[in-house]
């Protein structure tokens, strides 16, 4: 049963940064609301205060400039995302990001900031957005600040989000030449939330000869996305091999920091991070030499 | 709780209504419009049958606000018969036997419609994929994605989607 709670529409930016100083001791904020009506159905999450954004259509759009990248607003659903053709062409790892989300239903209301503010470390956009290097936007009622998304999850379902501010948008740079991105996430539903996921770059060097770059970010392996530089090192420098491979997943695996729960155990998922880190490294590595075909 | 106003057109008909803002889309169609036909199930967002289609789009009415539709157009499966003539897609699901107790088929229909009217000529694999979240207890999946591939098919002939 929801409990009680007193209801703000706001139509406007400015309007529900205000919003959020007036009632900052008690609210929560509703967009899509796909993961929070269930929290709040199962009175986990009681706000006293809530601040429904779906109407802030200021705050839905989808942006690409050549020299700055990619610009989504918070409020964009993860079908527009999908259905986007500028993304379809750019960043193509993040349309197969949102067709493997969740059902078309929730994909259709559910809204890309709305995810990331859950701070579920089993969500999907968070791992690819960090592999991609994303920063956020994000404001209160005084100042805008940015802040890389690696830095936005700071444990299970808690976020860098202060009292009072809010998601605006998310930010990803031009992707360098000669990278690639994969993306997987291990589960047993289609469309579920994975168990483990990883999302790997890699850059390649100009002859393609070796690693330039890399980043490895892991879902679902602690309580928030997990870079793994250690790992991420390994590569840089190197030939693709697969003792190369099993390095870089032995290390990730020895860094994830999981838990036991009912979908899988830590050892489970330790060797899921492995797995998954060598099939995603060799993915986008193999991805990338075909750039240099071209 | 203090109730507010929310205007809403629903199978083409406007209504102001006050509820209070707790309110899920669904239990407004049920409780309040006697719209029985959107069924409500797992109460968890997980299987669909609570679909319809909010502004063109198939959403889990179980899912959103009621007061986030103020203002929005919502078609529920009462919307697709017209004077006793059931939709192609109807008609298919009849035909296929695309439902055993039929407690999904309300959300698979809607679900399905959005669909259709988005993707008209869809392969197999995308009707699998467009209604992957819409669960049947009974496992009569086959028949439904025959059926929804028939309409495609244009084996169907008659009004709209």
């Amino acid at each position: 049963m929801i409990r009680d709670f007193v209801y703000f529409k706001a139509g406007t930016v400015k309007e529900t940064l205000d919003l959020l100083d007036k009632y900052k001791d008690d609210y929560k904020i509703i967009c899509g609301g796909q993961s929070l009506l269930i929290l709040m159905r199962q009175g986990l999450v009681a706000p006293a205060n809530l601040i429904d954004i779906k109407k802030v259509t200021e705050l839905s759009y989808i942006e690409f400039d050549l020299k700055t990248g990619l610009k989504i607003g918070a409020a964009t659903t993860h079908r527009d995302i999908e259905k986007s053709e500028i993304i379809k062409k750019h960043y193509p790892i993040l349309v197969y990001m949102e067709e493997n989300i969740a059902s078309n239903q929730t994909r259709n209301w559910g809204t890309i900031g709305g995810n990331l503010c859950h701070g579920d470390p089993t969500g999907d956009p968070g791992p690819v957005f960090i592999a991609l290097n994303a920063l956020v936007k994000i404001a209160d009622k005084k100042k805008e600040r940015n802040l890389l998304l690696e830095d936005f999850f700071v444990d299970y379902f808690e976020t860098a989000l202060q009292d009072g501010e809010l998601l605006l948008e998310i930010q990803i740079p031009i992707i360098a030449p000669l990278t690639a991105v994969a993306y997987e996430k291990f589960n047993i539903i289609q469309n579920d939330q994975g168990i483990v996921s990883a999302a790997v770059s890699i850059t390649l060097t100009k002859d393609g000869d070796s690693c330039k770059d890399a980043r490895i970010v892991l879902g679902g392996a602690a309580s928030k996305p997990l870079r793994i530089k250690e790992a991420e090192q390994i590569l840089m420098g190197k030939k693709l091999t697969d003792s190369l491979l099993k390095k870089a997943g032995e290390k990730a695996s020895e860094l994830a920091d999981p838990v036991s729960d009912i979908h899988a155990s830590e050892t489970y998922r330790r060797y899921l991070a492995e797995v998954l880190t060598k099939r995603m490294v060799k993915k986008a590595w193999e991805q990338a030499l075909t750039y240099m075909k071209r | 709780m203090e109730k507010q106003l929310l205007r809403i057109t629903v199978n083409h008909q406007y209504h102001e209504l006050y509820i209070e803002p707790k309110r899920l889309l669904v239990e407004v169609l049920r409780n309040e419009l006697e719209l029985t036909g959107t069924k409500r199930a797992c109460s968890t967002g997980a299987c669909c049958a609570c679909s319809v289609i909010l502004n063109g789009m198939a959403v889990k009415s179980c899912s959103v606000l009621a007061m986030q539709a103020d203002e929005c157009e919502v078609l529920t499966v009462e919307s697709l018969a017209e004077n006793g003539e059931l939709t192609p897609l109807q008609k298919a699901f009849l035909d296929f036997g695309a439902f055993q107790c039929g407690f999904c088929t309300s959300g698979m229909l809607m679900s399905a419609t959005a669909f259709l009217r988005e993707t008209p000529k869809p392969t197999v694999d995308q009707i699998r994929e467009a209604l992957h979240g819409n669960l049947c207890r009974c496992t009569g999946y086959n028949s439904i994605i025959r059926a929804v591939k028939a309409v495609a098919d244009g084996k169907y002939k008659g009004s709209s989607q």
